[in-house]
């Protein structure tokens, strides 16, 4: 306890020296705490705009689809399936779909669109077009020979709510596929290449006019913790039919983790500089004081103190400088990352058309994620316990006599 | 019978160009309840004998043997292990630890002994009373006089009952008044506690007060006088 005292005493001995050590730590903290806190923001609203907004954070899928996605590698489930997988512990949503390609065409102008057969209300749980709908209205559950169409794709074929849609298109083993639908409403997503080519039909529609009755293409399943998506991979696939499988997103989307990983490399190449210019400054402060009191130090030995006890004194000294530099980094960085999640950065302009291009919303929202705060500060204090060598080193070679030479 | 035997030590230093010898054959030996003084000019040798004698210190030939241990038998960290139970030390300048209490100091040795917070607590203020600033348990080194804190380094000398205690130029930096008090205190605790004091010294009122005198000249010992 007295160690611990004297520690703790001998860091406001200097308090300038602590209060430039401190300081220093305290920004690396902040800084590093806001970058964190924005760039997890950046890759969950990546996750959520594909993963958790489109493909969901897992899909069962026939094994071949995923190489070669056509109908032909659709599959049937039982609908008990759907449902136990629903009262699974931690699943949110389970979403049936059927996807197809399929010529859309209005009266003039026709354009190659992707065709998805949703369930009306498993969809609002994920791409949510009921939230989008901008002109008419979205589908009821029981509803049939209707279809929703995005804005870009309404604009670029010149049809708006009330007109008819004919879709043509090839269907479950090479059947032909053709419909005329009524648009029932106009769908408008941030993102221009979802905006630009989507039709929604209700799924038994989907499936007949595709020829594949009873069968999906994917079913795409929400979980709470999209970071346990191994578990629950596991856990589901075991249940299946042979043939069908579990992908995970990071399968379903590998070129949003590669985005992430190319971010996250040049993100450390930035955050190991900003540490590098604070441990050394804090290497310099470490060299200063063990300097300062090589005298003192000397005396302390000399009268029996042991260099394990000397060194755990410098430690100690080390880690409340650390910590005390880690909590108010931690306290200052707080009310800016609350405020950016609840206040997201919006881009205009020329910002947001370039981002809406990479299939972002043009908007940051800053992560709260608690581990981003945990990560920096044990960064820090392992830094510091680095740091702590040079002291316990100079202790360990110390000759009391030379060190109490005036 | 004699606590400490140092038998034929020597010290040279810069042995490597032109040798310095601080310490030229030195054979003494110390019995128990002595309150010695080490005297001689400057660069005489006294503080390096007394260097070696307290294993701060190497010697380039000889040994020590303090009751039974040859001291230069230990390595690093049993020398430090002895020095913190057997020998006390009394440093010129006070040596206090600046952030703690008088209490603290003296405390410090204690647990860093291993000692139970109960048994320091109560040794500690046991050890102010006898140096008389038991009112000064709380106070600050920096609060104190030059006379208090040497009185406070002469208990925390003290707390661990070493087998002496030794004191490099105890006075240098004391007034008369305090030089006074402070050797009162040291020989009361030499007569009734039987404790062993060594001195290096260049103070005539410390000279005054030994009951042996040890003069060293150009590393020697030039005279061993006992009173």
């Amino acid at each position: 306890m007295l160690l611990l005292k004297l520690a703790w005493r001998n860091i406001w001995r200097n308090k300038r020296r602590t209060f430039i050590t401190t300081s220093s730590i305290v920004m690396a903290v902040l800084l590093s705490i806001v970058m964190g806190s924005m760039q997890t923001g950046q890759y969950d609203q990546m996750i959520q705009n594909s993963a958790g907004s489109f493909v969901g954070h897992m899909q069962i899928q026939h094994e071949l689809y995923i190489d070669e996605p056509t109908l032909d590698h659709s599959f049937e489930i039982e609908p008990m399936v759907l449902s136990d997988l629903s009262k699974f512990d931690g699943v949110n949503a389970v979403i049936p779909r059927i996807d197809a390609f399929a010529l859309a065409a209005g009266d003039h102008r026709s354009k190659a669109t992707m065709v998805i057969g949703i369930e009306a209300d498993a969809e609002k749980n994920l791409s949510a077009p009921n939230e989008k709908i901008i002109l008419g209205e979205y589908f009821l559950p029981n509803d049939t020979n209707s279809v929703l169409v995005t804005a870009g794709l309404a604009d670029f074929l010149n049809v708006t709510v009330g007109d008819s849609l004919i879709l043509l298109g090839q269907g479950f083993r090479g059947v032909s596929a053709n419909g005329i639908f009524p648009i029932k409403g106009i769908v408008k997503f941030g993102i221009p290449a979802l905006n630009n080519g989507i039709v929604y039909l209700p799924l038994k529609t989907a499936q007949e006019f595709s020829g594949a009755y009873s069968r999906f293409t994917s079913v795409a399943i929400l979980i709470d913790r999209p970071s346990k998506s191994e578990e629950f991979e596991n856990e589901i696939e075991k249940d299946l039919e042979p043939g069908l499988v579990v992908h995970r997103w990071q399968t379903l989307l590998p070129e949003i983790i590669q985005a992430i990983e190319v971010d996250y490399g040049s993100s450390i190449v930035m955050l190991s500089v900003l540490y590098m210019v604070v441990g050394f400054g804090i290497l310099g402060t470490v060299l200063m004081m063990t300097a300062e009191r090589k005298y003192e130090l000397g005396v302390m030995i000399a009268i029996g103190t042991s260099r394990l006890k000397m060194s755990s004194i410098i430690v100690m000294e080390m880690l409340f400088i650390s910590v005390l530099g880690v909590i108010c980094g931690m306290l200052l960085s707080l009310p800016i990352v609350i405020w950016f999640h609840l206040n997201p950065v919006y881009f205009s302009g020329d910002a947001a058309a370039t981002i809406l291009e990479f299939g972002m919303e043009p908007f940051i929202q800053f992560s709260t994620d608690p581990s981003i705060f945990l990560l920096h500060a044990i960064i820090v204090l392992i830094m510091a316990l680095i740091i702590s060598i040079y002291p316990v080193w100079h202790i360990h070679r110390l000759q009391p006599v030379k060190a109490m030479r005036r | 019978m004699a606590i400490i035997d140092i038998k034929n030590i020597t010290k040279v230093y810069n042995s490597d160009q032109i040798p310095v010898h601080a310490l030229n054959g030195i054979d003494l030996q110390i019995e128990a309840g002595e309150f010695t003084a080490i005297v001689g000019p400057s660069g005489s040798g006294k503080t390096t004998l007394l260097n070696i004698l307290g294993g701060l210190d190497d010697p380039t030939s000889g040994n020590i043997n303090i009751n039974g241990v040859d001291l230069f038998s230990l390595n690093q960290k049993q020398l430090t292990e002895y020095r913190l139970h057997h020998i006390g030390f009394v440093f010129q300048s006070y040596n206090l630890i600046p952030v703690l209490t008088a209490r603290e100091n003296i405390e410090f040795i204690l647990q860093i002994q291993g000692k139970d917070a109960k048994h320091f607590r109560q040794r500690s203020l046991e050890l102010l009373e006898a140096v008389g600033l038991v009112d000064k348990a709380d106070k600050m080194p920096s609060e104190l006089s030059g006379g208090q804190q040497q009185r406070v380094a002469v208990a925390r000398a003290l707390a661990s009952n070493p087998d002496f205690v030794l004191a490099d130029e105890p006075t240098a930096n004391l007034d008369s008044a305090s030089t006074s008090n402070l050797l009162d205190i040291m020989a009361t605790m030499n007569s009734e506690l039987g404790i062993t004091f060594i001195f290096s010294t260049h103070d005539q009122r410390v000279v005054e007060r030994a009951t042996r005198i040890v003069t060293l000249v150009d590393g020697k010992i030039f005279s061993d006088e006992n009173r």
